[in-house]
């Protein structure tokens, strides 16, 4: 994994999360030795089959783990500070107005009996020196930024009132009224259908073209992230298991796992294949964990070792790691690019 | 909206009508005629007769029917046999002080239940929480004029504080409020653990709703996510039951009103039964009917006003 000169803006470091089992069931790892991090001005993708902790990772990057939840190894940093160690108000205090999230399914994120209105002015409550009509202005403002025609009426809307797409934005809205350092967008366009999902990846696009924070996008969605991310984290079974800038994840994934992935993705397709290629096998169970590779079961290139032996962290290139027996080091690559030359560009084909 | 609340209305007096016919046939169920029950053992056949023409008994059952509904929607609910005065008025007399009873006892006790339901939740799993489990268990196991019996001994007798007995002179505030302290806290104290638990179990659902995190994840205030975000939630189911636990209210509310022979419907009922007043006790059971009705009634449409996705779905 590449290593920073100076500390972050926010990063997970080597974190490990547990669900505590019921009853005195085992517990469940939901996160093993994470460790990600995103600068200002970079986009941020995590990758992930369902169930591989995304939303755990974006919670713990917020500070809003579930009560069952502990934080077992590592910890979350916010310029530097140890977010988790912080007492709740400090947390409090830096929710909303410097790490902002727009969760995933806002069919659910907002109450049901507030206007989409009421609600985006108490998420302003730091600035409680301005009058709610100030806020509720900006608020109107914001719901226009992102794309809503009638903005000032859908300030008087219910949630239910709103389609999916037009909550989704809301929701985007939301996360960015306090202009954040950070933004996190779990599963941004998963409940939305395909042309709705087009207009959120492109007006996530134009914001990432005037907002300098980072913003850090989960999805199960290979697509999402090809369209929006510079750096791609790939998670499985609670694990990173490649780390890559975008255009090396798509054209030399180094773990058997991301190249599965690639190949399901509908996206990358050519021609009519029925039924949609998957990955054969299920994700394993993480309570406990298994040993060895969590991927070997459902791995083609998995060896007698990789079912005992966990795999070491590989640095296969710059900026590009993968945790695999089987993955080696590139040499001199005639096609590689310089990450940090891809960095600025943005690395969006 | 409207058409909900026509609906609702028409609902209302649907039942209304089915609880007089019930009514109505529950006058030939009972064991003699009408007038000998009235009249007593000494009637004589004479005014046996009179009687039964008065009261318009030797008409044709549908006839009766119809004179029985026609004069229930006139507000004519017959006469006290005893007082000779209007049923309509005999009720109107001692209603206010019931209904002040029971909007005291329910308000602290609705009021106390929600704080202490709110509270639990912000300490759930810590001792005040669990302490809290256990007296609202206590507080609805024990019943209401047990209750009404003891502080009457504690705070009358012993104490002093307050009146044993009575509403308090008309025009008395101050001796009407003192009157109603007890009662209402008889009557009420069930209802504050009974709201109090609803409020956490309901609470406690709505704490884990994505909505609840979101506004935490907008930092803001633990007090402001529990009494706006959550409470707002939680609040319809328990304005639901609260409105038809009124009748509990009002039935507690007979027997405390007899402990404290404060001059009320449950003291009028009561009254009359003993002393085979029908005419009273139909026309009370009828009246209160229709105020329980009216309240369920009133409480489903607030129900509607307050959850907009009821208010629509109403209205598509
Ligand atoms: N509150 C919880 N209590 C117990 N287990 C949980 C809880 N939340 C999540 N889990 C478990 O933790 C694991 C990771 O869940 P998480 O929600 O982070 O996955 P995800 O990648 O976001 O999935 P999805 O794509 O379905 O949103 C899953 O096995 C899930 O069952
Ligand atoms: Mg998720």
């Amino acid at each position: 994994m590449s290593a920073p000169l100076i500390a972050p803006l926010i990063e997970a470091a080597g974190l490990s999360v547990a669900y505590r089992g019921e009853d005195g069931a085992p517990p469940l790892q939901a996160l093993r030795a994470v460790s990600i991090a995103a600068e200002a001005g970079e986009v941020v993708g995590i990758v992930g089959e369902s169930g591989c902790g995304k939303s755990t990772l974006a919670a713990a990057l917020i500070g809003l783990l579930p009560g069952n939840a502990v934080v077992t190894a590592g910890t979350v940093r916010f310029r530097g500070t140890d977010f988790l160690a912080l007492p709740e108000a400090g947390r409090r205090g830096l929710r909303g107005r410097h790490i902002a999230m727009a969760f995933q399914d806002p069919m659910t994120a907002f109450s049901p009996v507030l206007t989409i209105g009421t609600q985006l002015t108490d998420f302003q409550h730091h600035l409680a020196g301005q009058g709610r009509a100030a806020r509720r202005a900006r608020a109107g403002a914001m719901l226009a930024r992102v794309g809503i025609a009638d903005a000032a009426r859908v300030l008087d809307h219910y949630p239910h009132e709103l389609s999916g797409g037009m909550r989704q934005r809301a929701a985007i809205a939301a996360a960015l009224l306090m202009t954040p350092e950070v933004l996190i967008a779990d599963e941004p366009t998963t409940a939305l259908d395909v042309t709705m999902e087009a207009q959120i990846i492109h007006l996530l696009r134009e914001l990432r073209r005037d907002y300098h924070g980072a913003i850090i996008v989960v999805t199960h969605h290979l697509g999402v992230v090809g369209e929006l991310c510079d750096r791609v984290h790939v998670l499985y079974a609670g694990e990173v298991v490649e780390t890559a800038l975008v255009d090396d994840l798509y054209h030399r994934p180094a773990h058997p796992y991301t190249r599965a992935l690639i190949a399901c993705d509908p996206a990358g397709l050519t021609g009519v294949t029925r039924p949609l290629p998957t990955i054969p096998g299920r994700v394993p169970e993480l309570a406990p964990p298994p040993p060895g590779c969590a991927f070997a079961p459902r791995c083609t290139l998995a060896t007698a070792r990789c079912h005992i032996e966990a795999p070491p962290w590989v640095a296969v290139g710059p900026g590009q790691g993968a945790r695999c027996h089987e993955a080696r080091p590139r040499g001199c690559d005639p096609g590689g690019t310089d990450p940090k030359g891809a960095d600025a560009n943005g690395a969006i084909r | 909206m409207l058409s909900y609340a026509i609906r609702r209305v028409l609902l209302a007096f649907l039942i209304l009508f089915v609880v007089m016919l019930a009514m109505y046939g529950m006058v030939f169920l009972v064991p003699g005629d009408p007038a000998s029950v009235a009249l007593g053992p000494r009637a004589t056949p004479e005014l046996k007769a009179l009687l039964t023409a008065r009261m318009g008994l030797d008409q044709p059952v549908a006839v009766q029917i119809w004179n029985f509904f026609r004069n229930a929607a006139a507000g004519d609910l017959g006469f006290d046999v005893w007082s000779r005065r209007p049923v309509l008025e005999v009720i109107l007399e001692v209603f206010p002080r019931t209904l002040v009873l029971g909007l005291v006892a329910l308000g602290w006790a609705v009021g106390l239940g929600v704080a202490l339901g709110c509270l639990a939740v912000v300490w759930r799993g810590r001792p005040v929480d669990r302490l809290l489990g256990v007296l609202s268990v206590g507080m609805i196991a024990v019943p209401s004029f047990v209750v009404a019996l003891y502080s009457l001994v504690i705070f009358s007798v012993w104490l002093g504080w307050l009146p044993a007995i009575g509403a308090g002179e008309r025009g008395d505030f101050w001796g009407q409020a003192r009157a109603v302290v007890l009662p209402a806290f008889a009557v009420g104290i069930g209802w504050v653990g009974y709201t109090a638990r609803l409020v956490r179990a309901a609470m406690l659902e709505v704490m884990g709703a994505s909505h609840i995190r979101t506004a935490r994840a907008f930092g803001l205030p633990e007090r402001i996510v529990v009494t706006k975000y959550a409470l707002r939630v939680a609040i319809i189911p328990a304005i639901a039951i609260i409105a038809v636990g009124l009748g509990g209210i009002l039935s507690s509310a007979v027997f405390v009103e007899t402990v404290f022979s404060r001059p009320g419907i449950g003291t009028l009922i009561t009254g009359a039964v003993q002393k085979r007043n029908y005419p009273v006790v139909m026309g009370t059971v009828l009246f209160m009917t229709a105020f329980y009705l009216l309240v369920v009634t009133l409480a489903d449409l607030l129900i509607a006003r307050l959850d907009p996705r009821v208010r629509d779905v109403l209205r598509g």
